[in-house]
């Protein structure tokens, strides 16, 4: 047929090249375009867009909400924008180490290790948070009453039972069934464990000698679900279940969580008053910003009225910002530092609306020494 | 590599005796395609062994007959409790998948009335479309209770002397995840098989019914036989997906590192380990992870090449008898 040798003539020929020829060189444009703006730092995350400073933060999860809505806060008062991804404690830690990052969150304070490979951070504590024990017991209101060592053989599985004797009698007024615990912890790493865990081992040995404190722990019984939304939707799913979650998740569940029994002996329930109380009664031991934070922990905190799980989040940031070379400015160095003071004085004011817990004034005063030592080139960034 | 010169080099030679430059670039960016696959798999075995190079050397080969896994020093660390659960989670999920999975296969290519043969066709391929964690969802809002309220407790009320239902059942076990595995790889299968019986010759089933043979006689003799190297296919594909399944399983399978027989018992599978853990892993954790990603894709690879070899030989035995 003559439309279909017309057809072949014109493929023979090469005429029907054209489109597939402009579409390869409108390929090979862009791609070339896109490798030079790669390497020319066109999409690098922060920097100055025409006018605007962008502040790159990556790290912990616990501490996003909170984060986020700092961000919204300080872009409409500064213009300032700060881009934050939460990515895992250790994750932002491994960014702020590689420099790709201009400040880090961590739940856990760098261990010596981690120090080592990034030396001069500072650690800013910019929120409190709380661990709960939350529990699935029909007719059993929040306020179960737990010790600490109570708790450690629970999720050693020492303790099975909730009719166990151990439990029993700190609840006298309280029927509690001839049921099997169903232990329920995190499957994945994470600061809440290592909250978690720090506060079982300073109140049992038994935990100290097998288990010790991490992100991450060998749990000899126990199922685990990832996240705190995992652990918190197995307990509710599941009667006789119990395990650990945020403050916020369990409040904002609805959950029933445990009264536990603090260094001083008194049962307490996790609110903001009492984590805010284990921070302050810990706050006269803090190092100071530039040094060792390994050991710090306000787990088991002293004072009549604190919450014995609760922990600092911390905020990672280089005490000398030259350290990142030609992607840092005056004008951003000066914006950071500008961002992490409002964080730790006007930012605090929109924690408790999240249930997070805002620092004390001791922690404050620690934190505006810290920044006031940042320097660009050795000088002050913030005279 | 030398066959891609080979056609470039025909490709050349037949573009100087007149062949449309169509031809020549086809043979040619096909054949570079290929080989690039071939080195994408390569590297990735490269960087998975690179990577795992701290562990491999910490652990040795020990490291595959190790069931405890713990990061707090002194840090010890061990794949075979995983292994085995991705194992059997697995081969619960060809068990369940396969035969369903048949079924429906030949169902929608031999039995099924043409007017509901294509809205069929096309629901089974909507469910391979669902993500994977809405399947997760789906499995703890939904499954999990009636496994836990219903199925479990009659398996355990009838098949209770086996050591495989023993323990209580809540519902997040093994055998939960396996169910959810199942039902993933329902459709990857049921697709292609459909294909492949949808290509038999219908003068194979003419032949079979001109000797008297029934629907499911004519199906089993004619049918199947001749598809069998595609619906072996099919199910190596579901198999990929079901040993590779992360985020379904880790909310069904309760993350439990223990290696016990019961599949009312939980467990922990390769996949769901890995992604559970490496964002917060330390050095030697993360290398051990790695370690572990590279058992699985040695795992996925030995039970194909195992497979293909035991059909070949299957082939080569009916070929001898014939």
């Amino acid at each position: 047929m003559s439309a279909s040798e017309k057809e072949m003539e014109s493929l023979r020929a090469g005429r029907s090249r054209r489109p597939l020829l402009a579409a390869v060189g409108v390929v090979a444009v862009a791609a070339i375009l896109l490798a030079y703006g790669a390497m020319s730092g066109w999409f690098a995350g922060s920097g100055t867009q025409g006018a605007t400073v962008i502040l790159v933060g990556a790290g912990a999860t616990f501490p996003y909400p909170l984060i986020n809505k700092w961000s919204l806060e300080y872009h409409d008062l500064t213009g300032v924008q700060v881009n934050y991804q939460s990515i895992g404690s250790g994750g932002g830690i491994a960014q702020i180490t590689g420099k790709t990052v201009d400040f880090g969150a961590s739940d856990a304070p760098l261990t010596s290790a981690e120090r080592e490979a990034a030396p001069n951070l500072l650690h800013i504590p910019e929120t409190i948070g709380a661990v709960v024990f939350v529990y699935n017991l029909p007719g059993v209101p929040t306020g179960l009453n737990l010790t600490g060592p109570t708790i450690a053989d629970i999720f050693l599985g020492k303790i099975t039972k909730w009719s166990d004797p151990n439990i029993t009698a700190d609840n006298p007024g309280t029927s509690l069934p001839d049921e099997n615990i169903f232990v329920v912890h995190r499957s994945d790493g994470s600061g809440t464990t290592f909250v978690w865990t720090d506060y079982l081992t300073k109140v049992s040995s038994d935990w100290a000698s097998t288990l010790g404190t991490g992100k991450s722990v060998n749990w000899p019984v126990g199922l685990g679900a990832k996240g705190n939304e995992g652990v918190a939707g197995v307990v509710a799913g599941n009667r006789y279940a119990a395990g650990y979650v945020e403050l916020a998740y369990a409040t904002l569940q609805k959950m029933t969580f445990a009264r536990i029994k603090n260094h001083a002996g008194n049962f307490l329930l996790p609110t903001l008053d009492s984590t805010a109380a284990a921070a302050g009664n810990a706050a006269p031991t803090l190092p100071r910003g530039e040094d060792d934070w390994s050991h710090v922990s306000i787990v088991n905190a002293p004072g009549a009225d604190s919450y014995p799980v609760a922990s600092f989040s911390y905020l990672l940031v280089y005490r000398e910002l030259n350290v990142y070379g030609s992607s840092m400015t005056q004008t951003k160095a000066r914006a950071l530092v500008d961002f992490l003071w409002w964080v730790v004085h006007d930012g605090q004011a929109y924690a408790s609306d999240l249930l997070y817990v805002p620092l004390p004034p001791a922690v404050v005063e620690l934190n505006e020494r810290s920044l006031g030592l940042i320097t660009f080139g050795g000088i002050p960034v913030r005279a | 590599m030398s066959t891609i010169f080979a056609n470039i080099a025909r490709g050349v030679r037949n573009r100087r005796n007149g062949a449309a430059w169509g031809d020549v670039s086809f043979e040619v960016g096909s054949g570079i395609v290929a080989v690039g696959i071939l080195a994408l798999i390569a590297v990735i075995g490269a960087i998975l062994l690179l990577g795992s190079t701290d562990s491999i050397r910490a652990f040795g080969p020990g490291f595959l007959a190790d069931t405890i896994w713990n990061p707090q020093p002194p840090e010890r660390y061990g794949a075979l409790t995983f292994i085995y659960g991705t194992l059997v989670t697995s081969a619960l999920a060809l068990l369940i998948g396969v035969p369903v999975s048949l079924g429906i296969a030949i169902f929608l290519s031999e039995l099924a009335p043409d007017w509901l043969r294509v809205p069929l066709s096309f629901m089974v391929e909507l469910l391979a479309a669902v993500p994977s964690v809405v399947y997760g969802l789906w499995g703890i809002f939904v499954l999990v209770p009636v496994m836990r309220d219903h199925v479990e407790p009659s398996l355990q009320a009838v098949f209770g002397f086996l050591p495989l239902f023993e323990g209580s059942p809540l519902g997040i076990d093994k055998l939960t995840a396996g169910v959810i595995l199942a039902i993933m790889i329902i459709p990857t299968i049921s697709a292609v098989s459909r294909e492949a019986l949808l290509a038999v010759p219908q003068n194979q089933r003419e032949a079979a019914l001109s000797v008297g043979a029934t629907k499911w006689e004519t199906t089993r003799i004619a049918v199947l036989t001749y598809a069998r190297s595609g619906i072996f296919g099919a199910v190596v594909l579901g198999l990929g997906r079901a040993v590779g399944e992360t985020m379904a399983v880790t909310m069904t399978i309760g993350n439990r590192n223990v290696m016990t027989v019961s599949l009312l018992d939980q467990g922990q599978t390769i996949a769901s380990w890995i992604a559970n853990n490496f964002t917060e892993a330390g050095p030697l954790e993360a290398s051990a992870l790695i370690e572990l990603g590279l058992v699985l894709l040695l795992l996925a690879f030995a039970i194909n090449v195992f497979a293909r070899l035991m059909v070949a030989r299957v082939l080569r035995i009916e070929e001898a008898v014939a």
